[in-house]
């Protein structure tokens, strides 16, 4: 058994660890000894908590199971996981996170002395109320996550679930949560700590079934901050420094990615919270529309024009991740790279259902990851750029989003993919993108519509360039 | 008169909130994948929590209410920190520069 105040420092030198963590992902270079330093943290906070409690008995041996059967599950799943999954998966481990959250509290509510935060029934007044924040706001998590990952995994429907009151519903149940915590402080009975789950749970589900499927970055993102600030609450409750860092470090991270994609289309954070964006009036864009001419071509042609170029600009988007058409992109770009052609690639903030998606999975297709940049490092080089190949990606790259103020994605930072000499846009079919509004792309005169499964357009194309 | 050790742990809070801040503000956005993967498995650090109330129980019940809470948290938490870890050394092993002596 260790005293307190060194099990302190080790929990403070997991916490720092864990810093190291985060820092290392400023490079692909130190990302991967950043990785480790997160392990070491853990295997130091995980360690030091079985030294101070000095408990080796029976109850220990089934802690150790129960680790190695989580770790074994979670350990299968890391390495059978495609890459083309990691939103769900991303998803689905906030949801553990939340619930662990919401089981550590239950338990330290129902046992508190061995947490030294007093007697059931008389808990001190702080602790609870950390624990009941902490307890909240992991069961928003988890039921949000589970809604979230739902909806990726396509086994509910990805477009926006409004009703009527939708927006008063959720401010009444946030207020009794609150008023809820106040109530369970002052009278410290267990019915309303279980109501205050239930109703926590209900909200998290509420919150997130109006947001749509283009927008689930920003809803990753933002459960990836719940959790830590559930972490951290929970962390408070213990007085573990390692849990309060690391809650503080993961929920500012959720944050900020929140904030770079809200940014990335433009929107406020509680426009895109508030939900049922694209589901408004798509009457109006039908009916306004006029037939207007396209331009559509064949693998054959989309060869032609990519050979005689001398740099091609890639632009990929949700669509190549759903056709799976990484690899075989890669194979498209190394042909072109045989014929001497500069090739790039430019990623939106936005483009795929979480931060970072296209990156991946270009990496996990073997581009090295100095030929991909983001818009605002690319952007510029469209103009002297010859063809630019839009895979999958569609309101990322409308010019109304510059030039009509009426448009609902107007002022969204788009890629300036029409100031290309000519522009080839692998899609199914003319239908409008997330948005709900047609792509003006479409019908400029330099742009060339290859109408086909991006996966199989890209291999056609390899064959005849 | 004495500080609650409270606002310690508050100061601490705060202060991680910032240097979380300026940290993740440098992380580069092709990373942002890995870095929900990797801020997952740490967030799981939670596990230390429910190892304290897996452990709760005294010689002769291993299990009472309290402490089956406190496994179950602890195999959700294993879950997390094994497969947010290894996912994220698996993404990150993907990244590689461009090889120079590629023709």
């Amino acid at each position: 058994m260790i005293s307190a105040n060194l099990s302190a420092i080790f929990y403070l030198v997991s916490g720092v660890l864990f810093i190291l963590a985060l820092r290392g992902l400023s490079s692909p270079e130190t990302s991967r000894q950043g990785n480790l330093f997160g392990i070491l943290g853990m295997v130091i906070a995980i360690t030091v908590t079985f030294l101070s409690t000095g408990n080796f008995s029976t109850g220990f041996i089934f802690v150790l199971i129960f680790i190695l059967a989580g770790g074994s599950i979670g350990a299968f799943i890391a390495y059978r996981i495609p890459m083309t999954a990691m939103p769900e998966l991303v998803a689905g481990f906030h949801s553990l996170v939340g619930l662990a959250a919401v089981f550590v509290a239950i338990s330290a509510f129902l046992n508190p002395e061995a947490f030294n935060l007093g007697t059931p029934g008389n808990i001190k007044l702080g602790s609870l109320i950390e624990m009941s924040i902490g307890a909240a706001v992991g069961a928003v998590t988890f039921s949000g996550s589970v809604i979230a990952f739902l909806k990726l995994q396509g086994i509910m429907s990805g477009s926006p679930i409004t009703f009527k009151g939708q927006h008063l519903v959720n401010a009444i149940i946030l207020i009794s949560i609150i008023v809820l915590i106040y109530l369970l402080c002052s009278t410290q009975s267990s019915n309303l700590f279980w109501i205050l789950l239930t109703i926590s749970f209900l909200i998290g589900f509420l919150l997130i079934i109006p947001i749509g499927g283009a927008d689930m970055p920003v809803v990753i993102s933002m459960l990836n901050s719940y959790s830590g600030w559930a972490a951290a609450g929970i962390g408070f409750t213990l007085e573990n420094t390692a849990l309060i860092i690391t809650g503080a470090l993961v929920g500012s991270s959720g944050a900020i990615l929140s904030y770079i994609m809200c940014k990335g289309m433009n929107r406020s954070f509680f426009n895109v919270i508030l939900g049922g964006f694209g589901a408004t009036d798509d009457s109006v864009t039908n009916s306004t529309k006029e037939q207007r001419p396209v331009k559509s071509g064949n693998a054959d042609d989309a060869a032609f024009l990519m050979k005689n170029a001398s740099s091609v600009i890639i632009v990929p988007g949700y669509g190549m991740a759903v056709a799976q058409a990484q690899h075989a992109l890669r194979e498209m770009v190394d042909t072109l790279k045989k014929n001497d052609i500069k090739v790039s690639y430019a990623i939106h903030p936005v483009a795929g259902r979480m931060p970072g998606h296209m990156n991946v999975l270009l990496a996990e297709a073997n581009v090295p990851y100095d030929e991909v940049f983001e818009l605002e490092e690319i952007n510029n080089d469209f103009a002297n750029a010859d063809v630019a190949f839009v895979i999958g990606a569609n309101d990322v790259t409308n010019p109304v989003a510059k030039t009509d103020p009426q448009s609902p994605i107007y002022g969204m930072p788009v890629l300036d993919v029409e100031k290309c000499k000519s522009v080839l846009f692998v899609k199914r079919s003319l239908s409008p993108g997330y948005a709900g509004i047609d792509n003006d792309l479409f019908y400029k005169e330099n742009t060339l519509m290859l109408f086909a499964d991006a996966k199989k357009m890209t291999e056609d194309i390899t064959k005849n360039l | 008169m004495e500080i609650d050790p409270l606002i310690f742990r508050l100061s601490i809070f705060i202060l991680s909130i910032f240097v979380g801040y300026y940290v993740v503000w440098s992380v580069t956005p092709s990373l942002h994948t890995p870095l929900m993967s990797v801020t997952n498995a740490i967030s799981s650090v939670i596990i230390v929590g429910a190892i304290i109330a897996g452990l709760s129980g005294n010689s002769n019940t291993v299990f009472n209410t309290s402490s089956i809470f406190g496994f179950l948290a602890i195999a959700l938490a294993a879950i997390n920190i094994f497969g947010g870890f290894l996912v994220t050394q698996r993404m990150l092993a993907m990244y590689k520069k461009k090889k120079k002596d590629k023709k």
